[in-house]
């Protein structure tokens, strides 16, 4: 099932979920695409409100983080168009970029650099004022103060995570796109990343759009959830929502109802 | 916007090119091997190709005569030659490091980062060459910079050529992945038989020596030649391989754009594996 986000059976107190108007951060409509004959984008369209945090979901090869490279512009689309900001994505993007950033686990901050250094670097490339200043900041946020001057190959998992984050809210985004943030992190860790990110939302009212195959992650991140399969958009609303509609406790069994073909109907 | 970004401009910005060059300073501090391996290879050269200039020049009346000209050639090649791996090498680094996905979200322009590549190809070629200059000096009496201001139209050929070869090459590796990262090192290889950088063009079979003439390094040895053995400066040599050159650079920016873009169909920007 396709839907344009407009977000049926969404719990009152709910903040909204979907943009109806023209200030959406990011408006994708009717977004394909084929690489050679597989379509790895199959016509999906959605929009996503400033301020609120979406998770795309879906299994392996479901075409989360095709869709978020196409919003980055980082991949072309084969058809259809992608908005951010207000700008259109490819033709505009250097009039966001500066506006935007991301973290992925396809991505690598240079091992051989410290932590200070990359954040020197990429600080100057978004031109950030009192850069100084602002990475000791974040070295207070994100608890990096005692590796800032190590190299970042010298890290454990958790801390090159923080880092990636630090570098990913470098220049306090107004959107925010990140490709399974807390993959390969303890508990601990991906717990203290969620809450990061819940309060970076709060306080900056930042768009954020996570591809993740963590349902509880998604479950308490999100104000919403888009479900991916082969490419297609299979549900799109509230976690609470969706449940519901599954008559399910946790989005994990949504997942794998969605992942079996099991229809909403045929739920328990 | 963010207010605690500052206002950028639509063009090309300094800023963002600083950066990128700072990356690579950093990188290069951080790394002796890297540093060593900028000085090794052309101090091998220089020291097998001067002790061999010496031989010759004793057995043979026409190398006494035009003294340097092979130490003089080993040195120019090095210029095209590290000029190429200067740039495609700090280009490599952003693949092996997997961080041209970062750079390539951030506000960083394509014409910036090849301008920081160059920069930094400029910066390596330096560390290198500048010695292996003063060892052709100490140890076998050649002074490179005797050469004088052609030595600056010699430059600034063989340079653009090895920008040109360069961009081409990280083009490439951008669209094919590491897996093309062999044209990198051996590209240049290709140019070495026709530029006739240790002999004259008159060398070559008659139909050879059309496509040698295409080529803006072969104008650069020969108007070495020209000024070491005759003592005359080939102005028109040199205008011509600028000419080439101007075409060749605006081709290899095109065909780079080219590549970014079917990289960007192909979605190789976020793996950049084989």
């Amino acid at each position: 099932m396709q839907q344009s986000g407009t977000g049926q059976g969404q719990a009152p107190n709910q903040p909204p979920v979907a943009d109806q108007g023209g200030s959406a951060a990011i408006d994708v409509a009717n977004l394909v695409k084929l690489y050679k004959t597989t379509r790895a984008v199959d016509d999906i369209s959605f929009r996503i409100a400033r301020g609120s945090i979406t998770g795309l979901l879906g299994g392996n090869g479901a075409g989360k983080t095709t869709t978020i490279a196409m919003i980055m512009g980082l991949v072309l689309p084969t058809s259809g168009s992608v908005s951010v900001l207000g700008a259109k994505i490819p033709e505009q993007r250097y009039d966001v970029l500066g506006r935007m950033n991301f973290e992925s686990p396809y991505v690598d901050m240079p091992m051989r650099l410290t932590v200070r250094q990359n954040l020197t670097i990429f600080g100057r490339l978004y031109a950030v004022k009192h850069l100084r200043e602002r990475i000791d900041q974040l070295a207070v946020d994100l608890d990096l103060k005692e590796f800032l001057d190590r190299s970042n190959g010298k890290l454990s998992a958790g801390q090159k995570t923080r880092v990636a984050l630090a570098k990913a809210l470098i220049n306090e985004p107004d959107l925010l796109l990140l490709d399974e943030p807390t993959a390969s992190l303890d508990p601990d860790t991906a717990d203290w990343v969620r809450q990061h990110l819940e309060t970076y939302r709060k306080t900056h009212n930042a768009t954020i759009l996570l591809a993740s195959h963590n349902m509880l992650e998604v479950e308490r991140l999100c104000d919403r959830v888009i479900i991916m399969k082969r490419g297609k958009i299979e549900d799109d609303d509230s976690p609470e929502a969706i449940m519901a509609r599954y008559n399910r406790d946790t989005l994990e069994e949504v997942f794998l109802d969605v992942a079996r073909g099991r229809l909403r109907e045929d739920a328990p | 916007m963010s207010e605690i970004v500052s206002y950028q401009p639509r063009g090309i910005s300094l800023h963002r090119i600083n950066a990128m060059v700072l990356r690579y300073w950093y990188l290069l501090m951080s790394s002796w091997p890297r540093l060593l391996e900028l000085i090794y290879w052309p101090a091998l050269q220089i020291i097998t190709w001067g002790f061999l200039q010496n031989y010759i020049s004793q057995a043979s009346g026409f190398f006494a005569k035009a003294g340097g000209t092979l130490i003089g050639a080993v040195i120019l090649w090095d210029i095209l030659f590290r000029g190429q791996l200067g740039f495609s090498i700090s280009f490599l680094e952003e693949m092996w490091a997997r961080n041209l996905g970062n750079l390539m979200m951030s506000p960083l322009k394509p014409i910036e980062f090849l301008l920081s590549l160059m920069i930094m190809s400029l910066i390596r070629l330096a560390i290198g060459v500048i010695p292996m200059t003063l060892m052709a000096l100490f140890f076998f009496g050649f002074n490179f910079y005797a050469i004088g201001l052609p030595l600056i139209a010699f430059f600034c050929n063989l340079i653009f050529t090895s920008w040109s070869v360069g961009v081409f090459a990280s083009g490439l590796v951008l669209r094919n992945g590491l897996g093309a990262e062999s044209i990198v090192w051996t590209l240049m290889f290709a140019v070495m038989p026709l530029a006739c950088i240790y002999y004259p063009v008159e060398v070559l079979p008659v139909w050879l020596q059309y496509v040698a003439w295409t080529l803006p390094p072969t104008y650069v040895f020969e108007g070495m030649r020209s000024l070491l053995t005759d003592h005359v400066f080939r102005a028109d040599l040199m205008a011509w391989a600028l000419i080439i050159n101007a075409v060749l650079f605006v081709a290899s920016f095109a065909v780079f754009l080219a590549l970014l873009q079917s990289a960007k169909r192909n979605g190789s920007l976020l793996g950049g594996g084989e």
